[in-house]
């Protein structure tokens, strides 16, 4: 296995595991949206999917997988930045940053605060209806309430911003990945760059219609 | 027409260094960037002054030695040019131009503008090259390649190892000048005995010289004076994955 452990150590294998890790934590961001989406059905349809996943076996598999993959994620991406920060000791005195975007400059700080939001995400909902609240089988009115209430109200517009962030994350990222896994080629890579943006935009803006909706437009629980 | 250099000065190695203002008068649009600090470093010299330290060979930016950030861009404002190339019509009367050595952990500032880039050298001694049997040139056509296999190399083959691509990076990460050189020999029929064993030396050898990893942020690209495309990283990050996973 030591060529598995030179790869691994090797700055462009830990790039290698970051892209992996955060393609499949797309695809897990598409079936949760599709998951979550089902709270605009109604109260029924809503509990009875949250019941599916909590006693589901194969849902608590895919939850390790996702974990591992989050951790390595957020394990590496530390890593690098970490790195890649040593690698200039001393700064430019004029910093010109015209060539390079927005969000590829600011991966690690994008990253970071999704992860904050991953946190209080995890905190409100998953380790309530996991853990504290077992027997609570109104799912719908946890989520719908945190949305209406929670934090005096603020709850709501977190969640916004923070899918927002998540946007510049991925747009930056989806591409990313491809190119780091090796896909570069002019019949393609700007069709994965036009296909990166449509992700950015339209997985966040799919979260954020929840708490908008129901803060703003849903009827008072 | 007249500007003002904010230069950054620095003895040596282990002193702090600083930057320090010089104005000089009569610039000729005409003249490269390297001929106005020629002129500067001429008056200093009149002064008694140490004149400033700077890499320079060619000056027609086939070299890659004349490196330095002039207002917070490698070869300054102009692209596809080496500093040799950049010419003073780029800038305007009354400008303040800045100028500072490239940074990088990997490129330790020796004096004022010049730093080591031996790391460079050091990563193409790992695997940047092949082994041929040395004597008369063989037939060029005796080994059929493809005009679009040719060309790629080709444009891989251009690198001229200016670091630019180091010093624009925001991880001063070396992997465009690496890419380069694996990309080039990768496609070519006389880089195929090597290959699975040179892109794993290289990489190993620029990962121990302290260089960045690579964020595809596209900085070392715009700034490359040869335009070395981010394609040939793309396909290192494939040699790699081909040597690691597939390759004997
Ligand atoms: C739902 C959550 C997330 C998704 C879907 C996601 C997705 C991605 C993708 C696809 C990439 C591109 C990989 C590449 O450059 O090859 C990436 C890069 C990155 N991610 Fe995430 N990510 C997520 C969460 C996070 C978190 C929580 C952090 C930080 C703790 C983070 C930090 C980073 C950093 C720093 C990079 C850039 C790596 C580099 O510049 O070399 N990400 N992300
Ligand atoms: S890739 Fe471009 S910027 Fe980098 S060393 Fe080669 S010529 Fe210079
Ligand atoms: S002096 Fe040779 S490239 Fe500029």
């Amino acid at each position: 296995m030591s060529w598995f452990s030179e790869f691994a150590r090797s700055s462009l294998g830990k790039k290698f595991f970051m892209a992996v890790s955060g393609l499949f934590l797309i695809s897990f961001l598409i079936v949760h949206l599709a998951g979550n989406l089902l709270l605009f059905q109604g109260p029924a349809e809503f509990n009875e999917y949250s019941r599916f996943m909590s006693n589901s076996p194969l849902i608590r598999f895919m939850e390790i997988l996702l974990a591992i993959g989050f951790l390595a994620h957020i394990v590496y991406a530390y890593i690098l930045a970490y790195k890649n920060r040593q690698s200039r000791p001393h700064r430019y005195a004029v910093k010109n940053n015209s060539p390079a975007s927005f969000a590829s400059r600011t991966m690690p700080f994008t990253g970071s605060f999704v992860l904050i939001y991953l946190i209080v995400h995890i905190n409100s909902f998953t380790v309530k209806h996991r853990f504290l609240e077992r027997e609570n089988t109104d799912f719908y009115r946890t989520v719908v309430e945190a949305f209406q209430y929670g934090w005096g109200g603020f709850y709501w517009l977190f969640y916004v911003i923070a899918m927002a962030i998540l946007a510049i994350h991925l747009n930056h990222g989806f591409q990313s990945a491809f190119q780091t896994l090796g896909f570069h080629h002019n019949k393609y890579t700007p069709l994965i760059k036009k296909l990166g943006s449509l992700i950015a935009l339209a997985i966040p803006a799919g979260f954020a219609s929840i708490p908008i909706y129901f803060y703003f437009f849903a009827p008072k629980i | 027409m007249k500007v003002h250099l904010k230069i950054w000065r620095q003895k040596n190695q282990q002193e702090k260094g600083h930057f320090e203002t010089y104005t000089v008068d009569e610039v000729n649009e005409h003249m490269s960037f390297l001929e106005l600090l020629d002129v500067l470093n001429e008056r200093l010299i009149k002064e008694g002054k140490d004149p400033v330290a700077f890499s320079h060979d060619c000056r027609e930016g086939i070299c890659g030695s004349c490196g330095m950030v002039i207002n917070g861009r490698p070869h300054g404002p102009d692209s596809l040019i080496a500093t040799c190339q950049l010419h003073m019509r780029q800038f305007r009367d009354g400008d303040t131009i800045v100028v500072e050595p490239f940074r990088a952990k990997a490129f330790p500032v020796l004096k004022d503008l010049v730093v080591d880039r031996s790391a460079l050298d050091r990563i193409l001694q790992a695997g940047g090259y092949i082994t041929v049997n040395t004597g008369s040139a063989p037939e060029a056509n005796s080994i059929p390649i493809p005009k679009k296999i040719a060309e790629e190399a080709f444009s891989a083959a251009t690198c001229i190892g200016c670091g630019a691509c180091v010093a624009a990076c925001k991880n001063s990460s070396a992997m465009l000048f690496v890419a380069a050189k694996v990309s080039h020999l990768a496609l070519l029929p006389q880089g195929q005995a090597e290959r699975t064993e040179r892109v794993k030396k290289m990489v190993k050898a620029m990962d121990k010289e302290g260089f960045g990893a690579c964020s595809n942020t596209g900085a070392c690209e715009a700034e490359c004076p040869k335009g070395i495309s981010l394609r040939h990283i793309a396909r290192m990050n494939r040699e790699y994955l081909r040597a690691t996973f597939i390759a004997e």
